[in-house]
């Protein structure tokens, strides 16, 4: 009994801080970076979502210069602007394309992963495109298209095709534009299957192979089911990647030509900070949809993550 | 190990595999080493159309001595200075975010963890026009600083989600063990947890170095103009100044994009330890 009420004084000489130090020490440790991610990050959601419902040029105060005209942008945006919805169907496209990057990175991490003499710099120089900015992806793909001296109208010129000027057609320049941004997503991709391939179960495999499953057959049935965590990684990143491209559209095409390569990340940026006007308004509007439909995505990514948390717990 | 080791097939398909290497790698890199050819080719050989044929002299030296005096090192030299503070600010702090969630159990733990990781997701243009009046009114519009903050605040989520996972994977016991021997939260934190995160550390720092050189959509929504663009807002004005002199324009770009492949040759161990173990538990 005394040494508890000894104790009880210890404490209460101890200071408030001492006493709740548990409780307390968390907090003093997650304020610098919450601080900054709520300024930076979070206050300016809800601030976007507001400008959207204004006309604005954004050259004065949103409160003085800002005309609040509610959903007139919105409307606008649904009902009757093309560009906004080619800039949709590109996303759309985008999304869809970008995801053959997640068998193609798994198809050259089955190639690449032997133990030969010299494979480790053979994976390095098959990451290699990753590394390098978009920006320089999307020069050297300007120039892989090139009609007058690029690599691809030699190879298909080789074949026997006609030149195809990719990037100044209206048609394929979207096309054009994904395959240079598969490049470097590939190797994304291939470096996750390396490293989950290297700790896939042997024992499993061995089993496997002693009732006979080899090819196919054991990379859909034993293998794959293993990678799980290393295909949903691939997945998240790329349909994040392909819903923010921007670089190398910004780059390779600029949006064109005549607006046929735009989406909406592209679009929206065009309409707020470029030589056709300040529509500030305007381009929050558009930035919220795209933020609805990646929220969509981000929604079902925490889910999954929730449920690994649960499992754990 | 799938698939089966090359070792354990026949002589042929060792060698055939071995010949195959070298030759996927080519045309995998095909249109790289294309500009890197370009790199070293007189002006001449673009007037005369020679473009694949073998360079009519090999002017590396002159092209590239072109592009140092070009504003180029500038360019360099601000990425240089927005890419480091950025990934020093960006680590100390999720080293404190990723301990406080990591480590403690308190109420609002998981939902702050998850905001992190939402906020890492969103796209760049929801944020786009408010950081932008900000950084304006804070008179920061066009300078580094104005920069570095954004990124540093933005990286946070990325690395906290990073930071709190490998902490978590720490064993728990040594904290328990330092609790009971009266040790201080804080020293716990700098004595205890720092030293076992330094792989941690230097993966992210390879991974965040090499994002936010590659960063170009903030480059020009925060900066203009030579006194503080990165390099990669900065080849567009300098592809702009030498348009059509393809031989200088692939010697800035080979240049713009050395920094971080040089670190992922250097840190190749951390950088894929980063891509993958904040990732794939």
């Amino acid at each position: 009994m005394a040494t508890t009420s000894q104790w009880n004084k210890t404490l209460a000489k101890k200071g408030w801080y001492k006493r709740n130090e548990i409780a307390v020490t968390p907090w003093l440790f997650l304020v610098p970076g919450l601080i900054m991610f709520a300024i930076y990050v979070v206050f300016p959601i809800f601030q976007s979502f507001r400008i959207s419902l204004f006309k604005w040029d954004g050259l004065g105060p949103l409160a003085t210069h800002g005309e609040y005209i509610g959903m007139a942008n919105y409307e606008k945006l649904l009902t009757r602007d093309r560009s906004f919805n080619i800039s949709l169907w590109n996303n759309l496209k985008w999304l869809i394309f970008y995801l053959a990057s997640i068998p193609a990175g798994l198809f050259i991490a089955l190639f690449l992963n032997q133990t030969v003499r010299g494979i480790r710099l053979y994976k390095s120089l098959f990451f290699f495109p990753f590394v390098i900015s978009q920006i320089v992806v999307g020069l050297v793909f300007t120039w892989f298209y090139d009609p007058q001296f690029g690599l691809f109208n030699g190879i298909i010129g080789f074949v026997g095709f006609e030149p195809i000027n990719v990037l100044g057609d209206p048609t394929l320049s979207t096309y054009g534009v994904i395959a240079a941004g598969l490049w470097p997503q590939t190797a994304y991709c291939m470096i996750l299957y390396l490293t989950g391939l290297n700790s896939v179960d042997p024992e499993q495999i061995e089993a496997a192979r002693l009732d006979g499953a080899k090819g196919i057959r054991m990379l859909w049935h034993v293998i794959l089911p293993q990678l799980r965590p290393a295909t949903f990684i691939a997945f998240v990143v790329t349909v994040i990647g392909s819903l923010r491209s921007f670089d190398l559209i910004s780059i390779m095409t600029n949006g064109g030509p005549f607006g046929s390569s735009r989406v909406l990340s592209f679009y929206m940026f065009e309409k707020s900070l470029s030589e056709y006007g300040f529509k500030m308004g305007y381009g929050a509007a558009i930035a919220v949809i795209l933020f609805l439909i990646m929220m969509v995505f981000i929604g079902y990514f925490l889910w999954r993550m929730y449920q690994d948390e649960k499992a754990e717990n | 190990m799938f698939p089966k080791p090359i070792e354990k097939s026949s002589r042929a398909w060792q060698l055939g595999y071995q010949a195959l290497l070298p030759i996927v790698m080519l045309l995998w890199l095909a249109p790289l080493l294309a500009v890197a050819l370009f790199s070293i080719r007189p002006d001449s050989d673009f007037l005369v159309g020679n473009y694949w044929g073998w360079p009519s002299s090999f002017e590396m030296i002159k092209n590239y001595s072109m592009v140092f005096g070009s504003a180029m090192p500038r360019y360099i030299m601000n990425s240089f200075l927005i890419t480091i503070p950025t990934v020093i600010g960006a680590v100390a702090l999720s080293c404190m975010t990723g301990f406080a969630l990591g480590v403690y159990k308190f109420r609002g733990n998981l939902l702050i963890f998850f905001m992190f990781i939402a906020g890492n997701f969103v796209p760049f243009q929801i944020l786009m026009v408010p950081v932008r009046d900000l950084t304006l009114d804070m008179g920061l519009y066009n300078t580094k600083t104005g920069l570095v903050l954004f990124h540093i605040a933005f990286q946070t989520g990325f690395c906290t989600l990073f930071m709190r996972n490998f902490i978590k994977a720490l064993p728990y016991e040594l904290i328990e063990a330092a609790r009971v021997e009266g040790i201080a939260e804080w020293r716990i934190f700098w004595y205890v947890v720092l030293p076992l995160m330094k792989p941690a550390i230097a993966a992210l720092s390879v991974l965040i170095f090499t994002f936010i050189w590659n960063d170009y959509f903030w480059a020009i929504v925060l900066t203009q103009g030579e006194n503080a663009q990165p390099v990669t807002a900065g080849i567009t004005s300098f592809n702009a100044q030498f348009r059509a002199m393809y031989h200088l324009m692939s010697a800035g770009s080979i240049i713009a994009a050395l920094p971080p492949v040089l670190m992922f040759f250097l840190m190749q161990k951390h950088f894929i330890a980063g891509l993958t173990l904040g990732a794939v538990k």
